[in-house]
């Protein structure tokens, strides 16, 4: 009698998660001085700081809108953030990708209240690792709020995927460029509105919607560690104090 | 929201730091020949072949190392290249604004640049693969975080700390191509030289100007010293001039701080 | 009707504070029948009301604050001086020398690039910018003292009820303080030691702004100040 058991195969990804797996998150804000609002997050390898500025003043001053202030967004990445290096002047990509920024981040800010100005925020890439533009969201979401600015809520961002058949959570930089979906998302949990949904590669109806329930667990999860970055700030200077 | 409003000087704050400066102390308590804290970190990232992180009070830079392969310049076909590039991110203050490289960024890479060279901190000539086709090409970029005055001084050091930090992945030369190999090794650094900025404010000389202190200089001088004491680079800046004797006393402050910034290392 | 948090907790936009009816108060906002917080602070809940004190928030201003800036530019008839608002604020000749603007008035030697402003709101136009009048005591060109700054949200508690706060501090290092809803401090002492005692309290009483028990430490902290001045 042959024993034919039925195999269940562990899918263990190129970093070893599961599918359904994040990796490790931390976020820290009020990292940069000089900004109105800043946060620093490493998603995986990914190592990205984000500063915002404003409201404020709008120059030049014909491109502001008059009842609303603009949400510029910038996505930069540092030379050596990448192997092989790369040029410090912005690519098309780049200016894609601030686009989407802007796109995920909107939503969520209270623009109206500020007629004629601008907030300005600035991602800087120090090291990518996949997934950057989600990191990004996640850190400018949190400065945002870092910065006083009136907002509805969070936003929380991650990217799905499928590689090898299977659908995946946070996709690494590996999983970005040989798997056969990618679906960067970006969500207010609060609101449970989906602000950014963008696809690359093929997928069936279902899968799709597969990957979106996972994208929005996933952004749950991310929401928590924000939440904390933030009350982490005043928290501890509450300890402190205790004498 | 702090102002955006580009390069007027409050004249409150110029009347109010010369007065201090006059006093031998500064708006932060310190005195004029005492530099703020200084933390330096490296090995801060993973696909650099080098980086440190260094901060001067809260004046925040970044420095990555990245050798890869290249094509030597005309004039040097038997040498490595060594590039310093400075990007003054607009997160580091609110009138950095996104663009092409500012006039002081520039000033900023080439005066580091002229430290790393002057030193001959790497061998060139052994960065050399095949004369006149490959050769190692080592980019030192400085990314400015956070601005709080002190630049040069910050990026110096961030460059040295970096440099020494760095494992490039070795080419093997095969006939008339190179071959990357699976090995690395520490990229070799001879000297190790130190920036010292200091401010002329009135009659008085300070080092490690803050943001505001440099506002309201009259003039800068920049010296970049070896190991050895000896001077690799100068650059002087500002409407005012130094007398020789203030030049004298520049050159012997420099010497000491100098051995102080380079105990960080 | 129901509450989601406990007075005073810590809150962050998005946050749930009350579902039913009841008085929105500042930093929070209406949807959908519920009442979320707009700004990270802690929520105050009062028998009509629901409220966040924000812990980060920019500078809203309103008529009659009484503010610290620095003119930015000169334009016909007016100055635009920087305030920390979302624009510029304006003001207008007529506000500043008590006289009808004429076109032989050399504006820059009134006030130029650069030159530091304790000024008054006297209204905001119908585009929200902020109108300036440096008419009145008190108020006009500062030419002594330096600046600091301070986070908008915590102005109220350096302040504090009726003006304990900086009365505190101002007798007890002997500086003039002049205090801007806009977050920005001028200092003015006879002694260096004075103003350096001045500053140090200010930025205690940022860091520990919400944090209670406070007027009781800043008293201590000015005490052990002053008996490390003696001892010097």
């Amino acid at each position: 009698m042959s024993k034919r058991k039925k195999k269940k195969k562990t899918t263990k990804r190129y970093d070893g998660r599961k599918p359904d797996e994040l990796r490790p998150i931390k976020i820290e804000s009020g990292v940069l001085p000089n900004a109105d609002g800043s946060a620093y997050i490493e998603m995986g390898r990914n190592k990205i700081v984000v500063g915002v500025f404003g409201p404020r003043e709008m120059h030049p001053r014909r491109l502001s809108k008059p009842n609303r202030a603009t949400l510029r967004c910038r996505y930069h990445m540092a030379p050596f953030s990448v192997d092989p290096r790369r040029s410090p002047a912005p690519s098309r990509r780049d200016n894609e990708i601030s686009m989407v920024m802007r796109y995920a981040l909107e939503p969520a800010v209270f623009l109206e209240r500020y007629p004629r100005a601008a907030i300005d925020v600035y991602a800087e890439i120090l090291e990518a690792d996949g997934g950057t533009r989600t990191a990004c969201v996640n850190a400018a979401s949190v400065a945002l709020v870092d910065a006083g600015i009136p907002m509805r809520g969070l936003v929380s961002s991650c990217a799905v995927g499928k590689i090898d058949g299977n659908i995946i959570l946070d996709l690494g930089d590996y999983e970005d460029k040989e798997g056969q979906a990618d679906l960067p998302v970006a969500y207010m949990p609060k609101m449970e509105k989906v602000t950014l949904l963008q696809m690359d590669g093929i997928l069936t109806v279902q899968e799709f919607e597969e990957c979106l329930n996972l994208a929005i667990d996933g952004c749950n999860q991310i929401y928590e560690i924000q939440r904390e970055a933030l009350k982490k700030k005043y928290g501890l200077e509450e300890q402190e104090s205790d004498e | 929201m702090m102002s955006s409003n580009v390069g007027i000087v409050s004249r409150l704050k110029k009347r109010k730091i010369n007065e201090v400066v006059a006093t031998g102390k500064r708006m932060d308590g310190r005195g004029l020949e005492d530099h703020r804290e200084i933390v330096v970190k490296t090995g801060v990232l993973e696909k650099a072949e080098g980086s440190a992180e260094v901060r001067f009070g809260d004046t925040w830079v970044l420095a990555g190392v990245k050798v890869g392969l290249g094509h030597p310049f005309e004039d040097t076909p038997d040498k490595g290249v060594l590039m310093c590039n400075a990007e003054y991110t607009p997160v580091a203050h609110p009138t950095f604004e996104p663009g092409p490289p500012r006039e002081d960024s520039i000033e900023l890479a080439r005066v580091v640049d002229r430290g790393l060279r002057s030193a001959k901190v790497l061998e060139l000539d052994k960065l050399n693969l095949i004369t006149g086709k490959h050769v190692y090409m080592v980019f030192v970029d400085l990314y400015v975080l956070n601005y709080g005055g002190n630049l040069i001084d910050c990026s110096a050091l961030a460059a040295i700390a970096a440099l020494k930090n760095t494992k490039m992945r070795i080419y093997k030369v095969k006939g008339d191509q190179v071959e990357l190999t699976k090995r690395t090794k520490a990229l070799k650094i001879t000297k190790e030289p130190v920036a010292v900025t200091m401010v002329k404010i009135g009659d008085s000389i300070l080092v490690d100007p803050t943001a505001d202190e440099e506002e309201v200089r009259d003039a800068r001088l920049t010296i970049t010293l070896d190991e050895d004491g000896n001077i690799c680079t100068i650059q002087k800046t500002g409407t005012e001039g130094f007398t020789t004797d203030e030049l004298k006393k520049a050159v012997e402050l420099t010497t000491r701080k100098a051995a102080e910034y380079r105990k960080h290392l | 009707m129901s509450t989601r948090f406990e007075n005073r907790d810590l809150v962050i936009p998005g946050d749930v504070l009350f579902e039913g009816r009841i008085r929105t108060g500042d930093n929070t906002y209406r949807h959908e029948g519920k009442i979320s917080a707009s700004r990270v602070g802690l929520v105050n809940y009062s028998r009509e009301m629901v409220s966040v004190i924000a812990l980060e928030a920019g500078f809203s201003p309103l008529s009659g604050d009484l503010v610290i800036g620095d003119v930015a530019d000169i334009e016909l008839g007016r100055w635009l001086v920087d305030i920390d608002t979302s624009t510029n604020a304006i003001l207008n000749v007529p506000d500043a020398i008590d006289a009808p603007f004429r076109s032989d008035i050399v504006m820059p030697d009134i006030l130029d690039v650069g030159d530091t402003i304790v000024a008054k709101i006297v209204d905001m136009d119908r585009r929200k910018t902020p109108i300036l009048g440096i008419l009145g005591r008190g108020l006009g060109k500062v030419n002594e003292g330096f600046i600091i700054r301070l986070t908008p949200s915590k102005i109220p508690r350096l302040i504090g009820k009726r003006g304990s706060m900086v009365n505190m501090i101002l007798n007890q290092t002997g500086c003039e303080i002049v205090i801007g809803q806009n977050g920005r401090i001028l200092i003015n002492g006879r002694t260096r030691e004075q103003e350096e005692m001045a500053v140090s309290v200010i930025r205690k009483v940022e860091r520990e702004a919400h944090i209670s028990g406070l007027t009781n430490r800043v008293q201590e902290y000015l005490k052990i100040l002053k008996e490390e001045k003696k001892n010097e």
